[in-house]
C-alpha cells in the first residue's frame, strides 16, 4: 500500500503540476493578446502623428510654391506682391561693416533690476554654466547680452570650415546629440546625465535646435556659449530648421518676438545670417559622418568642402547666381524683375488671370521652386532646361510654354555660367533634408519637398567612396530615441523626447570612443511619465493623437457630409462602417488604418450603422465671437490656420506681431486665391470687427489665431489627466525638491487610477 | 441568394479588417511586414493563439528562403481562413479566473508578484523578462504590492 500511496501521490502531484502549467499557458496567451492590442494602439498613434506632421510639411511647401507663383505672375508694383516679395529678397545688410553695426549692443542699457546673467566677454566655463542654471530657473537673458553673444558667435562661425573634423585621440569620448527642437528640458537632462561640454567632454550637436518647442532661443544661447568657451570641443551642424523661412511657420520667430519685444526683430535678422554660417557636417576620425538629414547618390564631400555655405540662407530661397560679367545685375531689383518675360501672364488679385491647374504649382518641390526667383532671361531658360532633365515630377504645360517662349524671344547670352550654383544648392538640400528608405535607389523626397530618399546601396557606395564606416543623422523622430538601418551603417539619433506628446517617445544621445562603437543613453524628459506604465503611456499619447485626428475630421465636416450623403441616397442618416471608412479615406487623404481606428472615433453604432449627423454634433468648434460667419467658412479658415498664420507673419514685415486692417484684408485675399475659393468682403469685414480688440486699427496676429481653437465636446474625451497642472509650475517645483514631489505625484496618481483598472476594462471589452 | 450576399459581405468585411491591421505594420508601404510582427497582427484581430500556434502559422507564411518578411498575398488567405473558421477563440472570464485560482495554491485570494513571476517565466510558454515587467506594472496593486486577480473580474 506504500507503493499505492506513492503512486497516488505522484499522480496527484503530477496532475497539479499539469494544471499549473495549463493555467500558466492560459494566462500567457491572454496577456500576450492584451499586449498586442496595446502595441497596435501605440503604433497607429504614431502613424497619426507622423502623417499629420507630413501633411503639415506639405502644406508649407504648397504655400511657398503658391507665393513663388505669385512672384512670377504679378506685376512688380502690385500690393500683393509687395506684401510678400521681401522674403525673397536677399538680406540687404551684407557687408561686414554694416553687420558689425547691426550687432551693436552698446547703446542698450541693462536696468539694475535685471537679475539675469550679466555676461562679460570672452566667456568662460563658469559663465556658461551660470547661463544654463539661469535658464533652468526660467530667467531670460537680456537682449544686450543676446546680441553680444550672437556677435561673438558669428565672428567664430565665419572662420569655421564647412566640414568639422574631430578626433577621438587622447581617449576622448565624443557625445553626439540629435534634434532638440526647443525642448530645453531635454538638453538639461542630457547635461545632467552626461556632464556639460568641456575639454574632456566634447560634443557634436546635429541640428534642429529650434522650432516647435518653447525654449528654442535658450537652447541656441547655451550651445553658442559653449561653442565660444570650447571652440575645439563643441561642434554644431546645421539642421533644416536653422532657416528663417521655416521658422516663420514652426514657432521660432514667434517665440523670439514674444520674448524680446523690443529687439526681437534684430535678433532674428542676425540669426538668419548665423544659421547660414553654421557648418554643414562633422566627420569623426575620418570614419564617421555626422549630418542632420542624410545623403544622396550625388553627395560629394570634396564639393561640400568648397561651397560658400553662407550664401544658402534658406532652403526656400536659393541664392542668386553670380556670373563673372554680371556683378551689378542684382543691384536694381525692380528693373531686374522686368527682365522676366511673363507679360502674357501678368495679373493681380484685382484682375485675376486664370492660374492654370493647381497641380502645376503644388507638385513642385523646393528644387523646382528655384525657378521662381527673379533671374535674367538666359539664366531662367538655362535653369528650366536643366531642371526638366533631372526632375522626376512632370512640369506643367505652362512652364514648357514659358521655356519655349523664352527660347524664341531671348537673345543668346554671351556670358558663360555654370551649373555650380544649382548643384551646390542641391548638395546642401540633400544633406539637410534627406531620409533613408529601405529599398535601393535614390528618389526625390516628395513628402518633405526637398532632399531625397536614399537606399542601402547609396549608403554603401557613399561610405566606400569616402572611406567612411558609419553615418549618424537625425531629422526623424524615433520611438526609442535612436534606430539603425541600412545594415547598421546608418544611425538615426533623435534627442527630443515626448516629441509628439508626453510619453510618445524617448530621446537619446550617443557616445563614441576611439573604438567608434556607439554607446547609447536613452531618456524621457518629463517626470510626469515616471511611474506611468506602458499602457498608461500608450493611452495618453493615443488620446492626444485622436484629439488631433478629430480636429481634422471636424475641419472636413462639409466635405464628409457630402460624401456621406452621396452614399446614403435614401437619406436615412445612417451609414455603415465600411462606407464611413471609405468616405473618410477619400476626403482626408490621410493614409491611416481607419477601420482599426473606428472604435476610437465613433462612440456608438446601431446595428453596425453610424448616425452621422449625431456624430458630427460631437465635433464642435469654439466659435470666434462672430456668429454670422457661416460654418464652411469657419471650417476653411480653421483648416488652413497654419497657412494663414504663416502668411500673416510674412506680411508682418517689421515683425511687430501686428498688421494693419488693410494688410489683413490683403492676406485673406491671398488666402482665397490660394484656396481658389471666395472669401467675400463681408466675411473679411466681419472677421476684422470681431478680432480687433485693440480698437487701434491693427490686428494682433496671436489674438486672431487664438480664436481658432477646437473645443472638444466628444464623449470620447473622458476626464482630464490629473497630471495636467501648468507644466511650468510643476517643473519649477520639480527643480527645487525633485524626488519628493516626484514621489508625491506618483502615489497621488496611482491612488486615483489603479493600474488594474485598465486590465479590467480590457477584459470587459473581450 | 440573400445568404450568398451576406456571406460575400462578411468575407469582404473580414478582408478589409485584415488589410487595415496589416497596413499598421507595413512601414514601407510595400505590402510586407516583418515576420516578428505577425503575432501582434493576428492578435490585434481578436485571436488568442499560443506561441506554438504562431510558430506553425509563421512556418506556413514564410517564403521558401526566409527573408524575414511576410507578404500580404500570403497573409491574406491564411488570416481569412483563421477568422472565418473562428480559430483561437477568446478565453472566457471563467476560465481565466480559474487559471489564476489554480496558481493561487494557498487560496489567499491574491498572488504575490514573485509567485506569478515564477509561474509565468518558468512554466507554459515562458515570458521574457520584459513581458513579465510590463505585466507586473499593469497588474500589481501599488498599495498592497500583490496581484488582486479577483478584481479583474466582476
Amino acid at each position: 500500500s506504500k507503493k499505492c500511496y506513492k503512486l497516488l501521490h505522484h499522480f496527484f502531484f503530477h496532475r497539479v503540476l499539469l494544471k499549473a502549467m495549463k493555467a500558466a499557458v492560459l494566462i500567457q496567451r491572454w496577456y500576450r493578446q492584451y499586449a498586442a492590442r496595446m502595441e497596435v494602439r501605440r503604433r497607429y498613434t504614431w502613424n497619426i502623428f507622423q502623417s499629420m506632421e507630413y501633411a503639415d510639411l506639405q502644406d508649407q511647401i504648397k504655400l511657398y510654391n503658391f507665393l513663388g507663383y505669385l512672384m512670377d505672375n504679378f506685376t512688380p508694383s502690385s500690393t500683393e506682391r509687395n506684401l510678400i516679395s521681401h522674403i525673397f529678397r536677399e538680406n540687404e545688410v551684407c557687408r561686414d561693416a554694416e553687420w558689425e553695426r547691426y550687432f551693436s549692443y552698446n547703446n542698450i542699457t541693462v536696468p539694475d533690476i535685471y537679475s539675469g546673467p550679466r555676461l562679460t566677454f570672452p566667456l568662460d566655463m563658469d559663465q556658461a554654466a551660470h547661463l544654463v542654471e539661469a535658464f533652468k530657473n526660467k530667467q531670460q537673458l537680456h537682449s544686450r547680452y543676446v546680441l553680444q553673444l550672437l556677435l561673438e558667435t558669428w565672428k567664430l562661425l565665419r572662420v569655421l570650415p564647412n566640414i568639422n573634423r574631430v578626433s577621438t585621440c587622447h581617449s576622448k569620448e565624443i557625445t553626439i546629440c540629435g534634434d532638440l527642437h526647443g525642448q530645453l528640458e531635454d538638453l538639461l537632462l542630457i547635461f545632467y546625465k552626461n556632464g556639460m561640454p568641456s575639454l574632456e567632454k566634447p560634443y557634436v550637436f546635429n541640428g534642429d535646435y529650434v522650432d516647435r518647442g518653447k525654449d528654442s532661443i535658450e537652447i541656441l544661447l547655451i550651445l553658442f556659449a559653449f561653442l565660444l568657451v570650447f571652440p575645439g570641443d563643441v561642434y554644431l551642424n546645421r539642421g533644416n530648421h536653422e532657416d528663417h523661412i521655416i521658422n516663420l511657420r514652426y514657432g521660432f520667430t514667434k517665440e523670439v518676438l514674444n520674448k524680446y519685444k523690443l529687439h526681437g526683430k534684430r535678433i532674428l535678422k542676425l540669426l538668419q545670417k548665423i544659421f547660414s554660417w553654421l557648418p554643414l557636417v562633422t566627420v569623426i576620425d575620418q570614419r564617421v559622418l555626422i549630418v542632420h538629414g542624410g545623403i544622396s547618390d550625388t553627395t560629394d564631400l570634396a564639393l561640400i568642402a568648397r561651397v560658400d555655405r553662407h550664401r544658402y540662407v534658406s532652403a526656400l530661397r536659393p541664392p542668386k547666381k553670380k556670373t563673372p560679367s554680371r556683378t551689378n545685375v542684382y543691384a536694381d531689383s525692380e528693373r531686374y524683375d522686368e527682365m522676366i518675360i511673363c507679360k502674357n501672364r501678368r495679373g493681380s488679385l484685382t484682375f485675376p488671370k486664370p492660374f492654370g491647374a493647381r497641380e502645376s504649382f503644388q507638385r513642385r518641390s523646393l528644387q523646382d521652386f528655384s525657378s521662381t526667383v527673379a533671374r535674367t532671361l538666359g539664366e531662367e531658360f538655362e535653369v528650366r532646361r536643366r531642371q526638366a532633365e533631372f526632375s522626376l515630377s512632370s512640369f506643367s504645360k505652362s512652364h514648357r510654354i514659358l521655356s519655349s517662349a523664352l527660347s524664341s524671344d531671348s537673345e543668346p547670352e554671351s556670358s558663360e555660367f555654370t551649373d555650380t550654383g544649382n548643384d551646390e544648392w542641391k548638395q546642401i538640400l540633400d544633406l539637410l533634408w534627406s531620409d533613408p528608405m529601405s529599398h535601393d535607389g535614390c528618389i526625390p523626397n516628395e513628402v518633405r519637398g526637398g532632399g531625397c530618399y536614399w537606399g542601402p546601396d547609396v549608403t554603401e557606395g557613399f561610405l566606400n567612396r569616402h572611406n567612411l564606416q558609419l553615418i549618424i543623422r537625425s531629422h526623424e523622430c524615433k520611438q526609442d530615441g535612436y534606430e539603425f538601418c541600412h545594415n547598421r551603417k546608418v544611425l538615426t539619433l533623435f534627442s527630443a523626447s515626448n516629441y509628439y506628446e508626453v510619453g510618445s517617445n524617448r530621446g537619446a544621445f550617443v557616445r563614441l570612443g576611439p573604438d567608434l562603437v556607439p554607446y547609447f543613453v536613452q531618456y524621457q524628459a518629463t517626470s510626469m511619465t515616471r511611474g506611468l506604465s506602458f499602457p498608461q503611456n500608450v493611452k495618453r499619447t493615443e488620446h492626444t493623437a485622436l484629439k488631433v485626428l478629430r480636429e481634422q475630421l471636424f475641419v472636413h465636416k462639409s466635405d464628409l457630409l457630402s460624401a456621406f450623403q452621396e452614399i446614403d441616397k435614401e437619406n436615412t442618416g445612417l451609414i455603415c462602417l465600411n462606407d464611413w471608412a471609405s468616405a473618410i479615406e477619400r476626403v482626408l487623404h490621410l493614409d491611416l488604418p481607419w477601420r482599426v481606428l473606428h472604435p476610437q472615433l465613433v462612440s456608438s453604432t446601431t446595428d453596425g450603422k453610424l448616425d452621422y449627423h449625431g456624430w458630427f454634433r460631437d465635433l464642435a468648434l469654439k466659435k470666434p465671437s462672430s456668429e454670422h460667419i457661416e460654418q464652411t467658412m469657419l471650417e476653411t479658415l480653421y483648416r488652413h490656420r497654419s497657412t494663414l498664420e504663416t502668411i500673416f507673419r510674412i506680411v508682418d514685415t517689421d515683425n511687430s506681431g501686428l498688421i494693419t486692417f488693410e494688410d489683413f484684408r490683403q492676406t485673406l485675399k491671398l488666402l482665397s486665391a490660394y484656396l481658389k475659393m471666395e472669401i467675400s468682403d463681408e466675411v473679411i469685414n466681419e472677421l476684422v470687427i470681431s478680432t480687433d480688440t485693440n480698437n487701434d486699427g491693427s490686428i494682433d496676429i496671436d489674438e486672431f489665431m487664438e480664436a481658432f481653437r477646437l473645443v472638444d465636446k466628444s464623449r470620447l474625451e473622458r476626464g482630464k489627466s490629473l497630471l495636467k497642472p501648468a507644466t511650468d509650475t510643476f517643473l519649477s517645483i520639480h527643480t527645487l525638491i525633485e524626488l519628493a514631489f516626484g514621489f508625491f505625484f506618483f502615489f497621488f496618481f496611482l491612488k486615483k487610477h489603479s493600474f488594474k483598472f485598465s486590465l479590467f476594462l480590457e477584459l470587459k471589452q473581450q | 441568394m440573400a445568404d450568398k450576399y451576406s456571406a460575400d459581405t462578411i468575407i469582404t468585411e473580414t478582408q478589409k479588417r485584415i488589410s487595415n491591421a496589416f497596413d499598421v505594420f507595413d512601414h514601407e508601404s510595400n505590402k510586407t511586414v516583418d515576420v516578428r510582427e505577425i503575432g501582434t497582427i493576428i492578435r490585434s484581430l481578436g485571436c488568442f493563439p499560443s506561441e506554438a500556434d504562431l510558430h506553425d502559422i509563421i512556418a506556413e507564411l514564410e517564403e521558401e528562403e526566409p527573408t524575414g518578411f511576410v507578404r500580404y498575398e500570403k497573409f491574406l488567405p491564411t488570416m481569412t481562413k483563421i477568422l472565418l473558421e473562428r480559430k483561437f477563440r477568446p478565453i472566457t472570464e471563467d476560465l481565466l479566473l480559474q487559471a489564476f485560482e489554480v496558481l493561487d495554491q494557498q487560496k489567499k485570494g491574491h498572488l504575490e508578484p514573485e509567485e506569478l513571476t515564477k509561474y509565468l517565466t518558468q512554466e507554459g510558454e515562458p515570458f521574457t523578462q520584459e513581458e513579465m515587467d510590463e505585466m507586473l506594472s499593469a497588474a500589481v496593486d501599488p498599495d498592497k504590492n500583490v496581484i488582486l486577480y479577483k478584481d479583474f473580474f466582476h
